[in-house]
């Protein structure tokens, strides 16, 4: 095989992001010297000139799937969508994050330049169509993610979650490799489309134990990098020990990369296993739920309680997987991106809570907020009802989409399970939403917040209503994006 | 056995015994010579799989330079690491049994075919004038070129992290200021005093 530089241009965005990353790098060095702010807009611009890249390769795509650089990178409706949810939402996130960083000294170019190293990880793992490429970008991801939880190296708390999650992410990258060592053993193949081709053709995939066995593998992999039970045991010190505006960034955007590496390998890589891997991940899904729910409940820590209904909500993705029907991906993309802004906007609340002197993490920094500032309090009643999936917020339109799949589909007990968990789950964000309402404050400190922090908070908020009043666009747009892929 | 399974026998076992030995040794030093001779020996069975380039580079770059380096930071930093090995023996048993378990059913799995042999070239032998470092740039620079990038944006973000992580300044650490040490003058150094003779 020849090909010549040129065949690149399929995959203009992440280099555009590449070679901004590259310029961004050198001009904290030289231009910005002692003022990231210039760094923070040249990286606010690189991800939206790269999101409108994508938008504007997407449009020549027409509907279908493309391949390209020997059959190692995909196009489709899927990626596009997902990678510029990921760009959007990781420019929301840094934008709350200047914030955090003014006031945590860790104004520094380099977590910018290493975030958008972990942006460019996620799109190539997005458009990975090769096991190789895949679990190149998931180490280009993982790898700044270690050195973001680990920067503010005077703090033990962070350190200790560095190290537990380097360590844990390690494993997890080793099994993930493994189980793809023999998936290549079998086929042949790093190819995607060749793994694919191979497995259909294979009769009595069920019941071909070195398959089952890879398999095996691979889902492990993925829950790890999913926090689903019982591989969740990274997630709540890795969000309660790192710094609030990597956990911020952490609990979004990397979701919907891991929902996308899901997808790839299994949902279309191991298509014709389907019938196997639907039970691991309903096993993990419900194990999710109901430990991700229940154990948020014990929890102070308001970092903790949200990384417990992390694999709660990562619970409910998995099931919307599980059903391997075009209509059980579009929802669980959905729910992934309702999750990824939901995650955003209650982490934002801590920052927003947090000054020069604190920075909080206790439930108790919640007490009395609607007589401190009573919109901070309306929005964060917003987006506390949508994770908790009251109507007429995103959330309940997330959740019961995949409900409905799952019923649809016949699994009654599941169904039954993911709606008694989820009013369980309800009872620790209605707690939060009581200590908003009507305890007292314990602090009278005013909250400050620059204007487009405030405009972009009460967007965040709000955008829960809207889609979830409207949520027709987000899911059309989801339902598209996953028939035009390859599955 | 032919002579080149003989070689084959004793890389492999030199290669274990000393992997073996980097775990267990208490001695730091020994444990780094022994992962030196790991990678000699995996050197050489590169070597006598046509794989010359590769069996070179791997001594040039880990063993003189990356080892080398380890070992400078062994002796320099002087560590002691045997509290972290106290409870070796005691877990052993426990440990070998499980690792047992698993690779008696790993073994047994794998065991059952499935590999397909037939996908895969045989080996083939090659003359002299067969350039193992051409097939090698053949294969990264143009069927793997994505992923060969993607490798060198890692080592990038792993310079930068590494950098982010280590470059800080630490009030209370101690640094040499050459231009201050350049500049000093017999005044800053030396004071004479001028004292009364004792009687």
């Amino acid at each position: 095989m020849n090909f010549d530089m040129s065949a690149f241009a399929i995959a203009s965005p992440e280099v555009f992001l590449l070679a901004a990353l590259c310029t961004v790098l050198l001009m904290d060095l030289w231009v910005a010297k002692g003022a990231p702010l210039i760094t923070y807009l040249a990286t606010q611009l690189a991800l939206w000139a790269t999101a409108l890249l994508v938008l504007g390769k997407s449009f020549n795509s027409e509907g279908a799937f493309i391949t390209g650089l020997g059959g190692m990178y995909i196009v489709d409706g899927l990626g596009d969508i997902l990678k510029i949810s990921i760009l959007l939402i990781s420019s929301l996130t840094f934008a709350y994050s200047r914030k955090y960083l003014r006031e945590q000294n860790m104004w520094r170019g380099e977590f910018f330049v290493l975030g958008m190293a972990a942006i460019l990880g996620m799109m190539i793992m997005i458009s990975g169509y090769n096991l190789l490429v895949l679990y190149l970008g998931l180490e280009l991801l993982a790898l700044s993610m270690y050195a973001l939880v680990a920067m503010q190296r005077d703090n033990s708390n962070a350190s200790e979650a560095a190290m537990k999650y380097f360590v844990l992410g390690a494993i997890a990258s080793g099994l993930l490799l493994y189980g793809i060592s023999m998936l290549y053993g079998m086929s042949g193949s790093l190819n995607i489309i060749d793994l694919k081709a191979y497995f259909q053709a294979q009769a009595g995939l069920h019941t071909n134990i070195l398959f089952l066995f890879s398999m095996t593998f691979i889902v492990a992999g993925i829950a790890f990098k999913f926090g689903a039970v019982p591989f969740h045991m990274w997630v709540p010190d890795v969000y309660q020990g790192a710094p609030t505006a990597v956990t911020l960034f952490l609990g979004s955007a990397p979701k919907i990369a891991a929902f996308a590496l899901l997808i790839r390998l299994l949902a279309d890589g191991l298509g014709a296993g389907q019938s196997s891997w639907s039970q691991m991940l309903m096993l993990l899904g419900l194990l999710s739920i109901v430990m991700g729910n229940l154990m948020a409940i014990a929890q102070t820590s308001l970092k903790r309680m949200f990384a417990y209904s992390t694999i709660a909500h990562m619970g409910f993705v998995l099931l919307g997987v599980l059903v391997g029907t075009e209509d059980g991906y579009s929802a669980a993309m959905f729910y992934t991106i309702i999750y990824a802004l939901m995650s955003a906007g209650g982490f934002a609340v801590l920052i927003l809570l947090g000054n020069r002197m604190s920075d909080p993490d206790n439930l108790d920094c919640l007490r009395g907020l609607n007589d401190r500032h009573p919109w901070y309090a309306f929005i964060m009643l917003l987006i506390f009802f949508s994770m908790a999936g009251i109507p007429p917020t995103a959330g309940f339109y997330a959740k019961l989409s995949v409900i409905k799949v799952v019923m649809g589909e016949g699994y009654l007990l599941v169904a039954l399970t993911m709606v008694v968990m989820s009013v369980v789950g309800a009872f620790y964000y209605l707690r939060a939403i009581k200590l908003m309402y009507f305890d007292e404050p314990e602090e009278s400190t005013p909250i400050v917040a620059e204007v487009d922090f405030q405009v972009l908070f009460s967007f965040n908020g709000l955008l829960m209503v809207i889609l979830g009043v409207f949520p027709g666009v987000l899911m059309g747009i989801c339902s598209i994006a996953v028939s035009t892929s390859n599955l | 056995m032919s002579f080149e399974q003989l070689l084959f026998y004793l890389f492999s076992g030199v290669l274990l015994l000393s992997g073996i030995s980097m775990v267990t040794v208490r001695n730091p030093v020994y444990a780094a010579l022994s992962l030196i001779v790991c990678f000699f020996t995996s050197a050489a069975i590169w070597v006598t799989l046509e794989a010359e380039f590769l069996g070179i580079v791997l001594v040039l770059v880990y063993v003189g330079a990356v080892m080398v380096l380890f070992l400078f930071v062994i002796m320099m930093l002087d560590i002691n690491h045997n509290h972290l090995k106290e409870g070796f023996i005691k877990y052993l048993p426990v440990g070998l049994l499980v690792a047992l378990v698993i690779a008696v059913e790993m073994i047994l799995v794998l065991n059952g075919g499935g590999f397909d042999g037939e996908k895969y070239m045989q080996g083939q032998r090659h003359g002299a004038d067969y350039s193992n470092t051409k097939a090698l740039g053949e294969v990264l620079y143009k069927q793997y070129l994505y992923p060969f990038e993607i490798a060198a944006v890692i080592l990038l973000v792993a310079i930068i992290a590494a950098i982010t992580l280590t470059l800080r300044r630490r009030p209370n650490s101690k640094s040499q200021n050459i231009d201050q040490q350049v500049r000093v003058k017999r005044e800053d150094r030396v004071r004479l005093v001028k004292m009364e003779a004792e009687k």
